[in-house]
């Protein structure tokens, strides 16, 4: 499959995704945040980083470039969306996904690896893994609280829409909420880094590759 | 030319760390009186002329871009000219 990925100004990770993308089997498209052009991929990864520089709010900004009105488009019709910290970040503003991402409670940066608990393993994104598996992949950022009111937390909860939780809560997230997915399952946003976790050479192991693994098996099941 | 303010502050039930962390500093130096600090953000918007127009226009910004009504509450007030 095509999976385009997006760089916008101040984007680090996209060159690992990209690479991730490749590695799980997939062509990577590199995607411009000024081009409104998807250039005909079938899925779409938002990488982290520091779009726009944080500014206003992390994902504020970007949510309004050119790319992000045809990947708002193309998620409503179905496309599968992965947003890695500060795509997901991107995809909360732009209301694709619930909730928002906050200051960690503890005010400092995390970069370490991370224990998660798959709890959806049924989206675009994680069908590659079983539900209740526990991968470590690597966490890194300042601004990775998840939050959002009660109901939508209970509303999450209920359709299983919490995609994967922290073992061992490292940013004050509510109910250890470390990744949620819309009510179609297409849109995914995770806070830790699956893309750096696909190499046993530079990376915590191979335990994140099932996020770019998971489009393939799915499209040849 | 009038100025518009939108104050942007996150909702109460939201953690503030940076309040807090400003909170925490305040007794350090000696500012013993200060129970507890929210911090926020305020937008001093320029427009040539204060009307209904233009004021919706700066609700629907304050609301669509300014701040994330997930986590932040806003208020929107006309600066007086002293």
């Amino acid at each position: 499959m095509r999976i385009g990925v997006v760089t916008f100004p101040g984007s680090l990770d996209d060159v690992d995704a990209q690479r991730a993308v490749r590695i799980g089997g997939n062509e990577a498209v590199a995607l411009w945040h000024g081009d409104e052009d998807l250039r005909g991929v079938d899925a779409i990864v938002l990488p982290g980083g520091f779009s726009y520089g944080d500014y206003l709010r992390c994902g504020a900004i970007s949510r309004f470039s050119p790319v992000m009105t045809s990947v708002v488009e193309a998620a409503g019709k179905g496309m599968p969306v992965l947003g890695i910290c500060n795509g997901f970040q991107v995809l909360c503003e732009s209301h694709l996904l619930p909730g928002a991402l906050i200051r960690n409670d503890h005010r400092k940066f995390i970069c370490r690896d991370q224990r998660l608990r798959i709890e959806n393993a049924s989206t675009a994104w994680t069908s590659a893994y079983e539900a209740g598996q526990e991968i470590t992949v690597v966490l890194k950022n300042g601004e990775g609280a998840y939050v959002a009111d009660e109901a939508t937390l209970d509303r999450l909860e209920g359709e299983g829409q919490v995609v994967a939780r922290y073992v061992g809560n490292p940013n004050g997230s509510q109910r250890d909420i470390a990744g949620v997915t819309n009510a179609a399952g297409n849109v995914v946003g995770l806070m830790p880094h699956p893309e750096h976790a696909v190499e046993d050479l530079t990376g915590p192991g191979t335990d994140g590759l099932g996020f770019f693994t998971s489009l393939v098996e799915r499209a040849f099941a | 030319m009038a100025r518009v303010v939108v104050d942007v502050m996150p909702k109460p039930e939201i953690l503030d760390p940076q309040g807090k962390a400003v909170a925490g500093a305040l007794p350090r130096l000696g500012f013993t009186g200060i129970s507890e600090v929210r911090q926020g953000k305020r937008f001093e918007l320029e427009v040539a002329e204060v009307t209904d127009e233009v004021l919706a226009q700066v609700h629907e910004a304050a609301e669509k871009l300014l701040s994330n009504p997930v986590i932040e509450n806003f208020t929107v007030r006309v600066e007086d000219q002293a």
